[in-house]
């Protein structure tokens, strides 16, 4: 079954903006995600992943011509999805099991950023009739 | 005549692969060995014509990788020694399929791991068919089959039937992978609906070919024609907009009848030989269904004793919530409202939508037309499934504008 693992930048996170970061911090972070997807390809679960820039705008049709097209994310957001992946496992508990594998993704000194990942999974077909 | 080949090199794939087990004890290489020679077969038979004994000369070319990867693995150990030629492994007289569908649908793989190695050695699809049927990248899915292969190195399956001991357990585990298989492929309302259709009639064809090595086992028989009448229905399951038409409202010209004939016939020579098991008895039920020339004619008192026997088999929630709805049809829905209340202590399913769906329907049945549009908001919020969501979603509706 297929599962979206959400991943959001937080207030929640208890570490500076990544911009701030060392740049070998960040290098390690970004090998650290890299080496994350190469074993879910290998374990035969990858189905797709995104990284997304921090760029957000809100479009809202409107009575008028032009959509309205605000700056986003939503103002009273509090987190920024920053990416996701997909994946297809045998089980709710694997798919645990590989979000809480990203969400100890390295930050400032080396040290698990504990990221919240949210776990979706895709709205199945229908059961089968009769 | 293309689909002629294409159909004879998967019909063949997996005694090739017998053959080369026979001989040489890897399975990973023999099975890519094999690919190869079924590649190369697709390319060359319809250009240059098709051999004179199309089995032998898979073989042949088979066992040739085959050779040179031995060749080449013997290089990578450094030995000195060459190869001896060895000819041929000999063309078998007798089917593999059920060897191989033992071998790959072993209890030591997990069902995705299962399902994506049988469709390839036994179904003889390309990793990027399965892929795409699958709705994964093919990169993923190669290497799904990689670790099912090296699962099952690691776990020395032996290339023979199970012992007699293991068998019974053995072929519930392949009866349940070829239904996983079939169900991918028939509940699937989204997507490339046509590969995904092909899946329910890979699993038609392998369970197929697994009744023919194993005409008198009944559950066997029980699966192929569980598969044969409730894929009969698919094209009138679904709308034009992909919505669920569920099956009282399903427009029965449109189910195959030349298939329910099938079903029919087999399930009817099947239940009386026995033993009897879970899929013999669920093909009975959806034959009854099938038969019906309209849903008001369904034989309801003969599912109710058919779901009985089932209960009796299986303690799935599930089942005893199909028995509600049949004895619903029997004895009204006071009685089976009660049979809910009962089923909704059990925490496996007390959660689940179609509980509730089911709750709705009985209580839109009992004129309660307010406390089913509530029931049907209920099961709606709780199904993962979009058309299911929509067609609650819409009973629900419906009721709340005649409340």
């Amino acid at each position: 079954m297929k599962y979206m693992l959400l991943m959001y930048g937080s207030d929640r996170i208890d570490a500076p903006p990544i911009d701030t970061w060392d740049p070998a911090e960040i290098k390690a972070h970004i090998q650290f995600m890299h080496d994350f997807n190469k074993k879910l390809v290998a374990e035969g679960e990858f189905v797709d992943a995104q990284g997304l820039s921090g760029e957000a705008m809100v479009v809202r049709a409107t009575a008028g011509d032009l959509p309205e097209v605000t700056d986003g994310p939503f103002p009273e957001a509090k987190e920024l999805l920053a990416g996701w992946w997909v994946i297809d496992v045998d089980s709710r508990d694997r798919a645990i099991e590989v979000a809480a594998g990203a969400s100890v993704a390295p930050g400032p000194g080396g040290a698990p950023l504990h990221l919240p990942i949210e776990v979706r999974p895709f709205a199945g077909p229908p059961p089968a009739d009769a | 005549m293309t689909e002629t080949i294409e159909d004879l090199l998967r019909t063949e794939a997996p005694q090739v692969l017998g053959a080369l087990l026979r001989r040489y004890d890897d399975f990973a290489a023999a099975e890519d060995a094999v690919q190869d020679a079924l590649i190369a077969a697709a390319e060359q038979w319809p250009r240059d014509g098709m051999p004179d004994y199309p089995r032998g000369w898979l073989i042949q070319v088979a066992s040739r990788r085959m050779l040179d990867h031995l060749r080449s693995e013997q290089a990578r150990r450094r030995r000195e020694e060459q190869h001896p030629h060895e000819p041929s492994p000999e063309v078998p007289d007798q089917d593999d399929t059920l060897v191989l569908l033992f071998m790959c649908c072993h209890p030591a793989l997990k069902p995705t791991a299962a399902i994506a190695l049988t469709l390839r050695a036994v179904g003889g699809l390309t990793t990027a068919e399965i892929a795409a049927a699958y709705l994964i990248p093919e990169g993923t899915m190669a290497q799904r089959i990689t670790r099912a292969k090296l699962k099952i190195k690691d776990s020395g399956v032996p290339f023979r039937l199970p012992t007699p001991a293991e068998r019974e357990s053995r072929l519930v585990a392949v009866l349940h992978v070829l239904y996983l298989i079939f169900n991918e492929g028939y509940t699937s309302s989204a997507g490339p609906d046509l590969q995904r259709h092909d899946l329910s009639a890979e699993a038609i064809r392998l369970t197929r070919a697994l009744h023919a090595v194993l005409p008198d086992d009944p559950e066997v028989a029980g699966l192929l024609a569980l598969m044969l009448l409730t894929d009969a229905r698919r094209d009138a399951r679904t709308g034009e907009a992909g919505e669920l038409i569920p099956l009282t409202d399903q427009d029965r010209t449109r189910w195959d009848q030349a298939q329910i004939a099938e079903g029919v016939d087999l399930i009817t020579a099947t239940l009386p030989r026995g033993p009897l098991g879970q899929y013999q008895v669920q093909a009975a039920i959806n034959a009854v269904h099938d038969e019906a020339a309209t849903a008001d004619e369904t034989d309801w008192p003969q599912l109710l004793a058919l779901y009985g026997v089932l209960r009796g088999m299986t303690d799935n929630p599930m089942v005893a919530l199909n028995h509600a709805v049949a004895f619903a049809m029997v004895h009204g829905p006071a009685a089976a409202l009660d049979l809910l209340t009962t089923l909704a202590a059990d925490k496996r399913i007390a959660n689940h939508h179609r509980l509730h769906a089911v709750r709705a329907h009985l209580l839109e049945m009992a004129g309660d037309n307010t406390a089913a549009a509530e029931a049907y908001r209920i099961a709606a919020g709780r199904t993962a499934s979009v058309p299911e969501n929509r067609y609650l979603t819409l009973r629900g509706a419906r009721l709340n504008q005649h409340p």
